[in-house]
């Protein structure tokens, strides 16, 4: 293999790195605080990126992209936390099996809504011209949305750490993903916090959505299960709980993907197990993931 | 002659030390206490001696044989059983269930003989279903049998508790905190009871607890953990005079 | 005594009885009657064998499909002809020593189940020490996993094209009578010692094993056991439908049979039983729901995947208001019915 066709390889696997990690960032953070794999945010993901969709080609609208986008990540948002006050929020004290199974059925639930509302059949995603010129770098073709996701992601990525780790709320958030019981007592309204959780982990996955639509232009109601799953694996990967293991995480799945398959042609149709068979590797080896600390349950 | 021993054994978490060289020496059909304030290490220890947890350093014997890090259900098999602080029944089944399944490990038959309902394995059930109702009469829960076990009065759910470790045949049992949550009436009968069944069923008793009636009634020998360190040893009335005891329950002037 | 021998009794007289019905049915009922009464057997097994792992032993496992795919796959390798497997193998021949195998119905049944119990077995030992959401996920994983290798290993299961032309050997004496055996077994283990250990894992892991229980080999057992079912389970799916592909078990069929155990109630055998065959017959009438109905002369347009949306919320609002299903964790007992219990609980539940 060439180096410059490499190059290409490695943009491509950084950049489908960077969607991965937004999505797994959403996964992380949900789970740090209820203990619970939200089944549904990959149909979060979908969501997000058809309501950009229709905002971009309703004849009536026809917004431009920029708009359209800040528009769809308020929507999501809404729905995001909507999801989270009817399908977790009344099972809060039940067994975790049933939060689970609420989780599957959610997810479930929009994906075949999806189908019903929008149709099975793919939408074609409109790609605005600066995301779509071809950049010519050291002797290779690439198209320039591949640069602007790492690059937006970075962004994203700052702006997330500088909440979590310089403002009250983000405090509280840490506070509550430590002690449930504890923040609830020290006066931190934990109902706000979880749904500001949601929130942000909605926005992050409409800013994905969108994205992945820049980038793979081809819209269907049931996009967002495998890189869900594949987004809640790198989550474990990189340290459930952690965003710094998500965002690990999840490039970690993006480069393996691209550059196995650039270099074993011939397991392109495996391409999809890799992040499960890496998921099983890492449960037995390292389960708190990479960056991920031991706990230990009192007995 | 010792029946259990632990030998200067340590729990570090991280870098905090729970346990530090503790060497508890119970001797057979003893009945030894192990108190101290809350946090001192009590549970972590049993935790130890019963394979939850392992040592960070130190050995654990019973009956001369080297138990250290050994899996909790197999040193049940050979003949440790304890009762939990917190009370851990199998909450959604009956007062019999519960009883019944701490039988299953001396069970010979395997999977598949108990499902076909051999000969052999039907004796067995005979024997386990007999033998649990008699423990259960020996405790006056007989009549409960069918009763959820979570239904129990909380008094009785503690003897419940007692009644399923005795079901497993232990040689030695290690009891945390059975008086907890007992009026003084309750903790009298405990005191008889613990008496009682240490006679009829030949066995070595260590036990936690905080009632200081209950242990000065009726252990023979005394522990006392605070931050993880023994800071006493002897009989009640060598420990209810201790200076450093007195001290680390009720603080300094 | 006298009360054992009756239900004993009792027990054969409704075996009995239901086979007459099922005679009844096969000699009367047209083939997509049939067919349905086939498929609710068949589930019957299924959810028996989820609710073993999950409903009992309390191991939440999402690899269902994926045991169900190694015991279909493997039977229909075992019954298929040589000359069916040249047709069906035409873009890649088939494994040579797979060629020309051919067994009869039931031994390749078991074989099925056997290939999956195997397999289970492997992937216990790392898999089976992971706490809840870590074992569904990785379970889940599992199924997925083996979905991708049959969609890719061309030579052995023909991948995406999947095997066509299987002779439907499923009856409803084989899916019938497998599923009377499978519930006959299940209260067997459930009410032993064995099942009462499944059942104190389930209530306390650390508890039981304080109680001397083992846990790893327990749990082991377990699920070894009911994927044993789920291979047999997914060998007569294939000889009822005739054709089998990798894209019929992909997590939409593990949540097919959720779905009925969480509807019959985690942890009952009769709660099982009895959604079991409800699910499949609302499955079948629900059809129209993804097709275009006309009443008078309008013509409402068909909706594709309305069906699911209707079972995810049916899904959904069992266990957001009815968490313990139909039957809870209780089952079927002669004694109560004779009380007159469950016309008192039918009462209760029609208040409330």
């Amino acid at each position: 293999m060439s180096f410059s066709i490499f190059l290409q390889h490695l943009a491509n696997g950084i950049s489908l790195g960077s969607l991965y990690a937004l999505l797994a960032i959403g996964y992380t953070m949900v789970y740090g605080i209820l203990r619970l794999i939200n089944f549904a945010h990959g149909e979060i993901f979908m969501v997000g990126a058809y309501i950009a969709f229709y905002l971009m080609t309703a004849s009536f609208l026809a917004l431009p992209w920029w708009l359209a986008a800040l528009i769809a990540i308020a929507a999501t948002i809404l729905f995001g936390i909507l999801v989270e006050k009817f399908a977790y929020s009344p099972l809060r004290d039940q067994p975790r099996i049933s939060v689970m199974i609420s989780a599957i059925g959610a997810s479930f639930l929009i994906q075949n809504l999806g189908i019903v509302i929008f149709g099975g059949r793919p939408k074609a995603f409109p790609v605005p011209d600066i995301f779509s010129q071809i950049w010519k770098i050291g002797g290779v073709s690439i198209v320039s949305i591949t640069f602007y996701i790492p690059i937006i992601t970075l962004i994203l990525l700052t702006i997330l750490l500088y909440i979590v780790n310089k403002t009250k709320t983000g405090m509280a958030m840490r506070a509550v993903s430590k002690d449930y019981e504890a923040a609830r007592l020290m006066g931190i309204s934990v109902d706000n916090i979880i749904s500001f959780t949601f929130a942000i982990g909605s926005a992050l996955a409409c800013f994905g959505g969108i994205m992945w639509g820049f980038k793979y232009p081809q819209l269907l109601p049931v996009m967002g299960l495998i890189p869900g799953l594949k987004c809640f694996i790198a989550a474990v990967v990189g340290g459930i709980g952690d965003i710094k293991g998500a965002v690990l995480g999840g490039f970690l799945l993006g480069l393996m993907e691209i550059l196995i398959v650039a270099f074993f042609p011939a397991l392109t149709g495996y391409r999809d197990a890799f992040a499960f068979i890496l998921l099983i590797v890492i449960l037995l080896v390292k389960p708190t993931g990479l960056m991920g600390q031991n706990l230990t349950e009192k007995v | 002659m010792s029946i259990l021993r632990t030998d200067a054994i340590i729990k570090r978490f991280g870098g905090l030390t729970a346990v530090s060289e503790l060497s508890i020496d119970l001797h057979k059909n003893e009945i030894v206490g192990l108190i101290g304030p809350n946090g001192a290490g009590k549970t972590t220890a049993f935790n130890m001696i019963t394979g939850v947890y392992q040592p960070t350093e130190g050995s654990v014997y019973f009956d001369g044989t080297d138990i250290t890090g050994i899996k909790p259900h197999e040193i049940t098999k050979l003949g440790v059983a304890r009762t939990f602080q917190n009370i851990r029944l199998f909450k959604d089944l009956t007062v019999l269930d519960n009883v019944l399944i701490a039988n299953h490990l001396r069970l010979n038959s395997n999977i598949f003989q108990a499902v076909a309902r051999t000969a052999n394995y039907r004796k067995e059930e005979k024997h386990i279903y007999d033998k649990s109702v008699h423990l259960l009469k020996e405790v006056g829960l007989e009549d409960l049998m069918n009763e959820k076990s979570s239904n129990l009065p909380y008094g009785k759910q503690r003897k419940l508790e007692i009644a399923r470790a005795l079901a497993t045949d232990p040689k030695v049992l290690l009891l945390d905190e059975p008086a907890a949550g007992m009026n003084p009436q309750e903790s009298i009968e405990l005191m008889d009871f613990i008496h009682d069944i240490r006679d009829r069923f030949d066995l070595s008793i260590l036990m936690i607890e905080h009632h200081m009636k209950v242990v000065m009634g009726i252990c023979e020998k005394i522990y006392v953990l605070d931050y993880g360190v023994t800071i006493a040893k002897g009989n009640p009335e060598e420990i209810q005079n201790d200076p450093k005891v007195i001290e680390a329950y009720l603080g300094v002037e | 005594m006298k009360n054992e021998k009756n239900k004993v009794l009792l027990n054969i007289g409704a075996i009995i009885l239901l086979f007459i019905v099922l005679w009844f049915c096969n000699s009367t009922f047209d083939n997509y009657k049939l067919r349905i009464l086939n498929l609710s057997g068949i589930y019957v097994v299924l959810a028996l064998s989820m609710n073993l792992i999950n409903g009992f032993t309390g191991l939440f496992s999402l690899g269902h499909a994926g045991f169900m795919a190694i015991g279909a796959y493997t039977s229909v390798l075992l019954t298929m002809d040589p000359a069916m497997k040249q047709m069906n193998f035409f873009l890649k021949p088939i494994v040579p020593f797979l060629a020309n195998i051919q067994l009869p119905f039931p031994i390749a049944l078991i074989c099925g189940g056997i290939m999956a119990g195997f397999v289970a077995w492997i992937i216990g030992a790392p898999i089976l020490r992971l706490k809840d959401d870590y074992l569904a996920i990785a379970t889940l994983g599992f199924g997925e996993i083996v979905r991708v290798i049959f969609t890719n290993t061309q030579s052995f299961t023909n991948g995406a094209l999947g095997l066509k032309g299987v002779e439907r050997y499923t009856t409803i004496w084989w899916s019938w009578g497998i599923a009377a055996i499978t519930v006959v077994f299940m209260v067997l283990l459930v009410k032993s010692s064995y099942g009462k250990a499944f059942k104190a894992i389930r209530e306390d892991e650390i508890a039981a094993e304080s109680m001397g229980i083992n846990l790893f080999k327990h749990k082991v057992t377990s699920f070894v056991i009911g994927s044993f079912i789920a291979g047999i389970g997914g060998g007569l799916l294939g000889h009822l439908i005739g054709t089998i592909d990798p894209l019929m078990f992909r997590f939409l069929m593990t949540f097919n049979i959720l779905l009925i155990v969480v509807l019959g109630g985690i942890g009952s055998i009769t709660g099982s039983v009895v959604s079991a065959v409800a699910v499949t017959f609302l499955l079948e009438q629900m059809r129209f729901l993804d097709q275009a109905i006309t009443i008078g002369s309008l013509e409402l347009p068909a909706v594709p995947g309305m069906r699911m949306v209707i079972f995810a919320i049916l899904l959904m609002s069992v266990i957001l208001f009815y968490p313990k299903g139909l039957m809870g964790r209780e089952e079927f007992e002669w004694d109560k019915l004779f009380s007159g219990y469950y016309i008192k609980r039918f009462k209760v539940r029609k208040k409330a």
